[in-house]
């Protein structure tokens, strides 16, 4: 019974499948918890201070040496992150169009992890391709996913029905939008050379021909800066903006709702850095570890070499954080629709001339 | 037993109809907000009426233009106009009268013409693709004209909506 059930290729796909969505998901909410520790530490470290280094459950203490250094590095600190999130109050103001004010934490989380089931995170573990939907029209996928995540932010800010939330959301929906056309155009450049939108042959590409960012510089530039601008990360965190805006878009929120928009945000930056890592940086292929891995050891290598990769790009994202100042809001449209499109634009024209010239 | 891909047609055209419904007519709710909000739905499943036809990018396409940025500009507008007015506002009987005579004149038409066309031979050849290269080749062989047209017309439209927007040309 069990084994023809199993030896059945649709019952294999979903079970697979059911393996591969569960384990993904467990891995992106531990980096979430994570990168806010580094993100904390990170600051710590740039503002000249220690950072959180007290946090730890009695039991850790009594383990010698090391319970006294994980402490120190605060590993204990996202678990009290959580609890206190679960344990807050969870407040509903009496003026909120009530609703949308409990879908929208929702619908800003759903999008940022629906984009991670096209990323191939690594290339072959028995017999099995390490990516949860090996879509022929990836990236577009994702663009379309992504350009959902605005409804989160802009939904929250109109059921709280009150004045900066609000303008939060109002920033929220022309920024991303704006941004979203820099990013395509940019990855325009980068489909004009592989010939492909399926990620895993993006890949494949970089693995035999090395690393697209060697060939679309620009492309990258402009695709970072952008992503900046999607995720709502300084220096265009312009929706949130404490200095102005109080809390921006979830100034209402409390306890598990405000968790999700952190958990959305944090969870879009790892999707944007896993792309990043797949169309810029050679996926998970090594210039001189490339071909998809036959043997157990060598596709749990590949995993390690981009998850490597994609913690890098993480730092770079929260290092950038703490060392520049937030735009203003013209500077940041002026920059998106004035310098971004006209040079992706550019980029695609000059990039489609050079592949003709080069077939010629 | 029926295939799975046709009882998602279903579900999905079931789903279209209905969000549709609720979009122009939902009795809950005056909100235009929430007719927003059901239009992007509508055109979620649509969206996945393209899928079950193969139309990967069409789909992906469907979602990134009309549901990501369309119905954005769209909820960004909406949300600046005075919405207690229009909440207020009560359905006209004249208007809902009219509008179901035309459906059903327009239902009327679609039944007969169904009923009376005889059932045509079996599309021959032709395998469902959708894929983004067989598209691009179409569209850059076949069809190079209507395309390179229908592109100018986009510029010209998007021209004018910069020339209405700005009062004062300076």
């Amino acid at each position: 019974m069990l084994e023809d059930f199993l030896s059945n290729p649709t019952a294999q796909f979903v079970l697979f499948s059911t393996v591969k969505i569960i384990v993904v998901f467990a891995v992106v909410m531990t980096f979430v918890a994570y990168a806010v520790l580094v993100e904390r530490k990170v600051s710590a470290a740039i503002q000249d201070r220690v950072g959180p280094n007290r946090t730890a459950p009695p039991l850790a203490l009594k383990i010698p040496f090391f319970g006294k250094l994980l402490q120190s590095w605060g590993m204990f600190q996202p678990m009290a992150d959580g609890l206190k999130f679960m344990l807050k109050e969870d407040f509903t103001p009496s003026y909120v169009r009530t609703i949308y004010f409990w879908l929208a934490p929702a619908i800003s989380v759903i999008p940022a992890f629906l984009t991670l089931a096209v990323i191939p995170f690594g290339s072959q573990l028995g017999g099995q391709k390490m990516v949860i939907a090996d879509l022929d029209v990836g990236i577009l996928y994702t663009f379309g996913i992504v350009s959902l995540g605005v409804y989160g932010i802009v939904l929250a800010g109109w059921a709280s029905n009150s004045k900066y939330p609000f303008l939060g959301g109002i920033r929220a929906s022309a920024q991303m939008i704006s941004y979203e056309i820099a990013m395509g155009m940019s990855v325009v450049a980068v489909f004009l050379v592989v010939g492909d939108l399926n990620l895993s042959r993006v890949i494949e590409w970089q693995a035999k021909n090395g690393w697209l960012i060697i060939y679309q510089p620009l492309a990258f530039v402009i695709f970072l800066v952008a992503v900046f601008a999607e995720t709502n990360r300084l220096p265009f965190d312009l929706p949130e903006s404490e200095t102005e805006l109080v809390g921006g878009f979830h100034t209402e929120y409390s306890s598990m709702k405000f968790a999700l928009f952190f958990l959305g945000e944090y969870a879009a930056m790892i999707g944007a850095s896993a792309m990043m890592v797949v169309l810029f940086f050679g996926g998970w292929s090594l210039p001189f570890f490339g071909t998809p891995a036959s043997t157990l050891l060598g596709g749990l290598l590949h995993i390690g070499v981009f998850l490597g990769k994609m913690i890098v790009l993480m730092v770079v994202f929260i290092w950038v954080r703490w060392m520049l100042p937030r735009f203003r809001y013209d500077q940041l449209m002026d920059l998106g629709w004035r310098r971004f499109i006209p040079l992706a634009l550019g980029n695609i024209v000059v990039t489609a001339l050079v592949l003709a010239l080069v077939e010629r | 037993m029926p295939q799975l891909s046709d009882l998602l047609f279903y579900v999905f055209a079931g789903l279209t109809l209905l969000f549709g419904f609720l979009c122009v007519a939902n009795p809950l709710s005056r909100n235009p907000v929430t007719s927003a909000m059901f239009l992007v739905l509508t055109i979620l499943s649509m969206a996945g009426l393209f899928v079950l036809l193969n139309a990967f990018f069409l789909a992906a396409v469907q979602i990134l233009v009309y549901a990501g940025a369309v119905m954005v500009l769209f909820l960004f507008v909406i949300m600046l106009l005075d919405m207690k007015e229009e909440e207020r506002r009560r359905l006209n009987k004249a208007v809902v009268g009219l509008g179901s005579l035309a459906v059903l004149v327009l239902a009327g038409i679609l039944v007969r013409a169904i009923v009376s066309g005889s059932k045509g031979a079996a599309v021959e050849g032709a395998p469902l693709e959708g894929s983004t290269r067989a598209l691009g080749r179409i569209l850059f062989e076949s069809y190079l004209l209507p395309f390179e047209i229908l592109s100018i017309l986009l510029l010209v439209a998007m021209v004018g909506a910069i020339l209405l927007s700005k009062r004062d040309l300076k």
